[in-house]
């Protein structure tokens, strides 16, 4: 892998203008992820998934080559009809367009990043692996005070001209004090056997807010690492939710860091899992000052011989005192093949806080079910009614009414 | 009066140490050492066999580092692996033999070793250093048929029985630490009980670390043969050094159809001076084997000492209906560190299990339960209960949870809760305004969020415990 690695980084840098410095920091990241590798569960973050192996698994020798300068068409059919948006479209990790055509044009600045920074501690390798092979890196800056008009929604498209290869994508939000916007991550994928690495990063500013909606429906035999890493100022608040259901594993990985007072993280996720599926959520959320708040409500359903892990972990710092945590995630297993595995993790410091986690997991209840089938319905819709309340319990903490519906209707609950 | 009270129970009262002349095996771990541990305690050659694969296989393992607690790194040479009072080259026949020191020390500890001064029902085996001093009661037992001894009496008298279930449940190739036990092992307690026999008594064994540069390697089986019930308490000290101690025993627990064991233990090593100088190191393996049909194996755990305790009572849950339960109470203050939980596994159909589990950290102390809650394919109908409760005393310690879910079964059921918090303010003004001073106070809310625990023990050890909560926190508040 070590030689595919290198001779496809030498192809990528040449057919692509990245100055100097960039090359170097490439090169950096490069040499961190050749040392370390893909993860396996040797480290206890991958434990319970252990990508190295579902990789080589699944989809064997991985090419790292992608080629940027191809134009790719868009079908103007896949956007969302039902609300009016913004849209950036990205396919096979090249943004292909980036439109903001209802939102006041000089409250938004649209760069492009020539650095990136990882923490030289922070040994993710999956990051390294993206920050060497990434495209240039799209940063949009939402200036003070404004407030998105529509949802943005971002289209991660893959199409069948790419299988077997590692696509790396990365993309920055700065939103300044008071600013606001809200996201819908919507993944298209038209490819088989892909590797897709993604990673987003958003800086909220005091006052901020952040609503960030991934969904991943439809069904494909490509393996996803999802990483946002959200760092909060006072009084910034961010609303994440996750569905997670089509592809064949996904890892998603959410961190907050609540450094300001009063600001506050949301992390909702789904999974709704059958096949032989693989997806876990991970969420990771510092409490690094006073009077924070964050709630993660986790629910799966896990059908056929599907596994759902969710890794949750709450840290307080000394310094954060008064701190308001809490977590719960729940799981219920269709079939006597499925699994689920959890662990909620709390890592506290501070003696004035409120933290507390639950997390069961079951059959669906035989009281509820026989409930319901007595008052005549059969035991395939009582059970659905029964997962659709499960799973709506979660898609209800949706806190933009518009998108809520929009949400509501993509999925299929009601 | 309570002043007093507190002033002298302030220090570690078991931190005294008894002069008494020590018979040690050379200093440093190598087969020599253990041929010689093996050869004093003559012991049959299997378990000289079993020793020295057991020490091949501490050659490739590694020590642990995953654990929260880090420590220096330990001279595994720089240890005595066999340390006897003098006078035990020979082993003495009865209580009169035995060097008058020892029992004055004892005395001091609040272990009575002569019977016919005992008011309270408990066969006591005591462990000093490395060998069993003295094990009460005998004649009693014995009528029941109840084997309660020494695990070197019990190699030379029933060797059929170690021999069957030695390493049964804890392999000689588990872990670093289980390795180094069963390779250097020197003493510990044996307990069989007979079909159908309930023990009419608590069964109970007395650690002590004495000598200096000595690591303790104590190993204890007990097997509850079918329809059977004992209930068994262990207790531990050691003198005051600057040094840290190292103490790796392995407790093997086997219950076999309908016998149920209960397993209590009040830990009060000495866990090191205010600034963390000193200490035992307690890296501890207990695992209890549910073998039989509804059998029940249930351990419950005080631990105020010790400066690392790094220990996970579990239960293997494979006879169909067992039960397993885990109750613990850990308590750190100062620089103390405790990594401490449990793990359920549930191989057997209709399995039940039940975890509480209190922290409390005060100081600059750091505590962390870890568990692991494992329902495989074939446990249908099992569930799992888990409640591990942390309470935080000051900002500078910590309180950690990590634990982990494995759910491989859609008939099968787990709940884990968890929460972290301080001593609400409410409860001490209302405890304050009825004149409890603070302390007071905080005493009667932290005895109250462990009493779950504390019930669970036996009556003799529920008071030395409730006691023991209130000490391990003195000072800590204000």
């Amino acid at each position: 892998m070590e030689q595919k690695l290198k001779t496809d980084f030498d192809k990528f840098i040449s057919s692509s203008n990245f100055s100097n410095k960039e090359i170097k920091l490439k090169k950096e990241a490069l040499d961190n992820f050749l040392k370390n590798g893909f993860p396996s569960r040797k480290l206890e973050n991958w434990k319970f998934s252990d990508i190295n192996q579902i990789i080589q698994k699944n989809i064997g020798e991985l090419a790292f080559y992608n080629d940027y300068n191809i134009k790719n068409e868009i079908n103007d059919d896949i956007f969302i009809k039902e609300i009016e948006h913004n849209k950036i479209v990205i396919v096979n990790g090249k943004v292909e367009r980036l439109s903001f055509e209802y939102e006041e044009s000089d409250k938004i600045n649209l760069t492009t990043l020539n650095n990136f920074n990882q923490n030289p501690n922070d040994n993710n390798s999956l990051l390294s692996l993206n920050n060497s092979f990434s495209n240039k890196i799209h940063n949009i800056l939402i200036k003070k005070n404004y407030s998105f008009k529509k949802p943005l929604i971002i289209y991660q498209i893959t199409n069948e001209k790419v299988s077997n290869t590692n696509i790396n994508f990365q993309l920055n939000f700065e939103l300044e004090e008071n600013s606001s916007i809200k996201i819908i991550n919507l993944s298209d994928d038209n490819s088989e056997k892909n590797f897709i690495n993604n990673f987003f990063n958003f800086n909220l500013d005091k006052n901020a807010i952040l609503k960030n909606y991934k969904i991943d429906k439809k069904s494909n035999t490509n393996i996803k690492y999802d990483y946002s890493s959200i760092t909060q100022k006072e009084n910034s608040i961010s609303e994440t939710f996750i569905f997670s259901s089509g592809s064949d594993y996904i890892k998603n990985e959410v961190s907050c860091n609540l450094e300001g007072q009063y600001s506050s993280a949301f992390i909702n996720g789904v999974h709704l899992l059958s096949k032989n599926k693989h997806h876990e959520i991970r969420t990771n959320t510092n409490h690094l000052y006073e009077n924070t708040k964050s709630y993660q409500l986790i629910k799966s359903v896990i059908d056929d011989s599907s596994k759902s892990v969710y890794q949750g972990k709450i840290y307080v710092d000394s310094k954060a005192q008064k701190t308001d945590g809490y977590q719960l995630s729940k799981a219920v297993l269709l079939n006597e093949q499925a699994e689920f595995n959890a662990k909620p993790e709390l890592e506290i410091y501070a003696d004035d806080v409120k933290c507390s986690h639950g997390s069961a997991s079951g059959s669906l209840d035989e009281d509820s079910i026989f409930y319901l089938m007595s008052r005549g319905l059969d035991q395939k819709t009582a059970k659905e009614l029964l997962i659709n309340g499960f799973l709506l319990d979660v898609v209800e903490k949706i806190t933009d009414e518009e998108i809520k519906k929009l949400l509501k209707n993509m999925i299929g609950l009601n | 009066m309570r002043d007093k009270q507190i002033e002298d129970l302030k220090d570690y009262k078991y931190g005294f140490s008894t002069d008494i002349e020590s018979f040690k095996a050379p200093k440093g771990l190598n087969e020599e050492v253990i041929r010689f541990i093996s050869n004093i305690k003559k012991e049959p050659d299997w378990l000289l066999q079993w020793r020295l694969k057991a020490f091949e296989r501490l050659k490739v393992l590694k020590e642990p580092n995953w654990q929260k607690p880090k420590y220096p790194k330990i001279d595994y040479q720089d240890l005595y692996y066999y340390s006897a009072p003098k006078s035990f080259k020979e082993k003495p026949k009865n209580l009169e033999d035995l060097d008058p020191k020892l029992l004055e020390t004892y005395k001091k500890l609040g272990i009575p070793l002569q019977e016919q001064k005992r008011l309270n029902g408990i066969a006591v085996d005591a462990v000093f250093d490395s060998v069993s001093v003295a094990t009460t009661f005998k004649d009693t037992l014995t009528e029941k048929g109840i084997i309660f001894c020494s695990i070197s009496e019990a190699i030379q008298k029933h060797p059929d029985l170690v021999r069957k279930y030695l390493g049964s449940v804890i392999p000689i190739t588990d872990h670093f630490f289980a390795t180094l036990n069963s390779a250097v092992f020197t003493d510990g307690s044996f307990v069989y009980i007979p079909p159908n026999v309930k023990c009419p008594m608590e069964l109970s064994t007395y650690f002590r670390i004495n000598a200096s540069d000595t690591g303790q390697f104590e190993r204890t089986l007990i097997i509850a043969d079918k329809g059977s019930y004992v209930s068994y308490l262990e207790g531990c000290t050691a003198p005051m050094r600057d040094e840290n101690q190292l103490h790796a025993a392995n407790v093997e627990l086997i219950a076999l159809d309908d016998a149920e064991i209960k397993y209590s233990t009040v830990q009060n090593w000495y866990p090191g001076d205010k600034d963390g100088k000193g200490g035992i190191y307690n890296f501890v393996t207990k695992r209890g084997l549910c073998k039989g049909k509804n059998s029940k194996i249930s351990w419950t755990q005080v631990e105020t000492g010790s400066a690392i305790t790094w220990k996970y009572p579990s239960c293997i849950l494979k006879g169909d209906n067992s039960i397993g339960e885990f109750y613990s109470i850990a308590i750190t203050n100062n620089h103390q560190k405790a990594d401490t939980g449990t793990k359920m596994i549930h191989l057997g159909k209709n399995t039940k299990s039940k975890i509480i589990s209190k922290g409390i950290s005060a100081g600059k102390s750091d505590m962390t339960y870890r568990g692991l809650v494992d329902i495989s394919k074939n446990a249908a109908n099992s569930t799992n209960f888990t409640q591990c409760d942390s309470l935080l005393m000051g900002n500078k310690c910590g309180a950690h949870t990590v634990p982990y879910i494995k759910n491989k079964n859609s008939n099968s059921s787990i709940a884990h809760e968890a929460t972290t918090s301080k001593i609400s303010e409410d409860q001490l003004h209302y405890c304050q305004q009825r004149g409890l001073n603070q302390e007071e106070a905080v005493g009667l809310i932290v005895n109250g969020f462990c009493k779950e625990v504390l019930q669970q023990l036996p009556m003799e050890f529920a008071v030395e415990a409730q006691k023991l909560v209130g000490i391990s926190l003195e000072g800590s508040v204000g």
